[in-house]
């Protein structure tokens, strides 16, 4: 078989299709959130400063900073949050296809 | 407690820090410091011996270009923090946090953002589709020669923009931490990292860059806990003794209490980093697509065995450059509290010892004394190395596998004679990296990576997004796109003020905004979709035709090739 060949077949199969479909809208649901996320901090500092100027409480900690680190840990979250799934599920699909394939 | 006491006798035969009054200028040569110089001939004794080690292993271009593709994901993810963080970040944020308080920390997110984005679009697709360049992936079902003309151009671009702001980042720190010349300085470097790549290649590389990044973090967390320590642990009190400090120095220079108190109180927040939307936007833009298109990070992703192992790759990476990033913000509003209030850091004026960027040097010392600070300068110095490795290992892929092999010799390079020339290159362009970093002493570094990061944007990652995800993009329409977003953000930057105003001296900016990214970034993707739209050529045909095979080996790794390829 040549490698378009198993390449049509896999194309074909249900779980293929299964699997770009859920990972395509899976990774661009997470880019759009990680979009939204960055430059919505982005265009809060550009249009209204003061805001992350105002301190949380009546302390000296200012909102931008547990924004800001909140940020960062929504960053490292969102990206754990897509391994995760794709260890628990798209590996398992694309190791069938892979079984199927071979077959 | 009798190791203190040694360290402390040490400590008394080490050269006092400058005390010098009225230093001026960004880089005052500072006297020799034997503890630094020790530190960093240590290090240099393991990573030679690490070098030596991975010659013996580096016989193919697979072990030269992708470490023979055994790399696990935690050490890629580690390799990769140690890519990233550079000396720039890690002097160069701490100590804008330093001077502007609250600014630093938005200018940091802007260098984790794009990581995410690079695993949920790329990252395991690059892994299945490649071998040992990102050229491999975004020429795949496209013609040869062209694309991957464009690929070594745009690379060499990028690495030459970045080198040069690594080089002269190197010489200056080195002559500030060691008292060395700049000249040597740069020589000292440039030498080194032949020496690793040539010998050593990826295997060397990756292992260089994984001490440095322990090293780096290690000693960042033991900054940032010394320094809660001094606050008791309270992030308020940390907050209001910096508050305190800033009003302080502000009531000195003869403000009135009310002005000072609200000077004191603007590190708080947003500064004058972000200036007018679009500025912003376009700035943002460049650092999280840049990240994705910077061609040194991306040849990472070859050198672990599989898709998997590249998701667990940008994961590791991620959590650990955001945890760098969480510990510069204390380390910058530590410097202000324990720096910017004790005068033994200070000269006449009330300036920095030896410059800006000294902050998180001297809080080093704050901290931890004269071996801590020697410990510190010695990982800024290996920091460097460790990232010029990447980015020359990155352009001699470039000449040798993309330029050399595939469109010189049409794919029929033998891999005895593609390793001759990558590593020829790579002493060519070492030397190269040091005649620029002499020749541009005088640059601003800030501007000339935000310039590479601009340019990755605009370049390499339209073209790599489209060739991956649009079944329509055609070779024409990557070749002409991906040059004209690189060519509009080039030309941009020299309209933009820190050419067109700072270096030529005109009145007034022809292109008002800092990045070029929002509009170079809409230049490539459009000239990319509407060449390829057009594009009725034979060759148009065979790039469409090849897209759901490449689809299909992207989406599965069936027919990804392993990089071990003894």
């Amino acid at each position: 078989m040549t490698t378009s060949e198993l390449a049509a077949r896999v194309q074909a199969s249900a779980k293929y299709q299964e699997l770009t479909r859920k990972r395509t809208r899976f990774g661009w649901t997470l880019t759009v959130a990680m979009l939204i996320a960055y430059f919505g901090y982005v265009s809060l500092i550009a249009f209204d400063k003061a805001l992350l100027a105002k301190p949380v409480g009546d302390g000296i900690i200012s909102w931008g900073v547990p924004i800001g680190f909140g940020l960062i840990v929504f960053t490292v979250t969102i990206t754990g949050l897509y391994v995760w799934r794709a260890n628990a599920e798209f590996d398992a699909l694309t190791k069938a296809i892979v079984d199927e394939a071979a077959q | 407690m009798r190791a203190r006491n040694l360290l402390a006798a040490a400590a008394l035969f080490l050269p006092l820090p400058a005390l010098a009054a009225a230093i001026e200028g960004q880089t005052q040569r500072q006297p020799t410091n034997w503890t630094a110089i020790a530190m960093f001939a240590g290090f240099v004794a393991l990573t030679l011996a690490i070098t030596r080690w991975a010659a013996k292993r580096t016989h193919t271009v697979a072990d030269f270009y992708a470490a023979g593709g055994g790399v696990t994901g935690f050490q890629n993810g580690l390799a990769i923090a140690g890519d990233y963080m550079s000396a720039a970040s890690f002097l160069g944020i701490s100590a804008q946090i330093f001077t502007d308080g609250y600014d630093g920390l938005i200018y940091s997110i802007g260098f984790l953002v794009g990581w995410p984005i690079l695993m949920f679009l790329m990252a395991e697709k690059l892994r299945n589709l490649g071998r040992f360049t990102f050229a491999d992936v975004a020429s795949f079902r496209f013609a040869q020669p062209a694309v991957r003309s464009f690929a070594a151009f745009s690379t060499l671009t990028v690495v030459a923009f970045y080198l040069i702001a690594q080089m002269v980042g190197a010489g200056q720190l080195i002559k500030l931490l060691f008292g060395l010349p700049y000249g040597s300085a740069v020589a000292i470097v440039g030498v080194l990292m032949i020496f690793y790549v040539l010998f050593g290649g990826m295997k060397a590389t990756t292992w260089v860059q994984i001490t440095k990044a322990v090293l780096l973090l290690g000693g960042a967390s033991f900054m940032s806990v010394m320094v809660m320590a001094k606050v008791g642990f309270s992030p308020e009190s940390l907050f209001m003794r910096a508050v305190q400090v800033k009003t302080d120095l502000a009531t000195a220079t003869g403000l009135d209490p009310v002005a000072a108190a609200a000077k004191g109180r603007s590190i708080m927040g947003p500064g004058n980093f972000i200036k007018d939307p679009i500025s912003a936007i376009s700035f943002g833009m460049a650092l999280m697509f840049g990240t994705a298109g910077l061609p040194h990070i991306l040849m990472r992703f070859f050198t672990v065995p599989n898709a998997r192992e590249a998701r667990k790759s940008v994961l590791w990476a991620t959590v650990w450059i955001g945890y760098f990033y969480l510990l510069t913000f204390i380390i910058g509003f530590g410097a202000i509290v324990l720096v910017a209030s004790d005068p033994q850091y200070l000269d006449a004026a009330g300036a920095l010892l030896g410059g800006g960027n000294m902050a998180a040097i001297h809080l080093a010392k704050a901290v931890g004394g004269d071996v801590f600070l020697g410990f510190i300068s010695a990982v800024a110095f290996a920091t460097i190395l460790a990232v010029v490795s990447g980015l020359t290992l990155s352009g001699a892929s470039a000449i040798s596998h993309d330029l050399y092999a595939t469109v010189f010799c049409k794919s029929a390079a033998d891999s005895g004679a593609e390793l001759r020339v990558s590593r020829i290159t790579t002493v060519v362009l070492g030397v190269f990296a040091i005649l620029l970093g002499v020749v541009f002493e005088k640059q601003n570094i800030a501007f000339m990576v935000s310039l590479a990061f601009a340019l990755a944007a605009s370049g390499n990652f339209p073209v790599l997004l489209l060739s991956l995800l649009w079944k329509g993009c055609t070779t024409r329409g990557a070749v002409v796109g991906g040059f004209a977003g690189l060519l509009t953000a080039l030309v941009l930057m020299i309209l933009s003020p820190s050419i067109w105003v700072t270096v030529l001296h005109h009145e007034k900016a022809i292109f008002p905004y800092t990045s070029p990214a929002i509009f170079s970034m809409a230049v490539a993707f459009l000239t990319i979709w509407l060449v390829s739209l057009l594009d009725n050529s034979p060759r148009a045909l065979i790039d469409r035709a090849g897209f759901d095979e490449q689809r299909v080996r992207s989406e599965t790794g069936i027919g990804a090739s392993v990089a071990a390829g003894h």
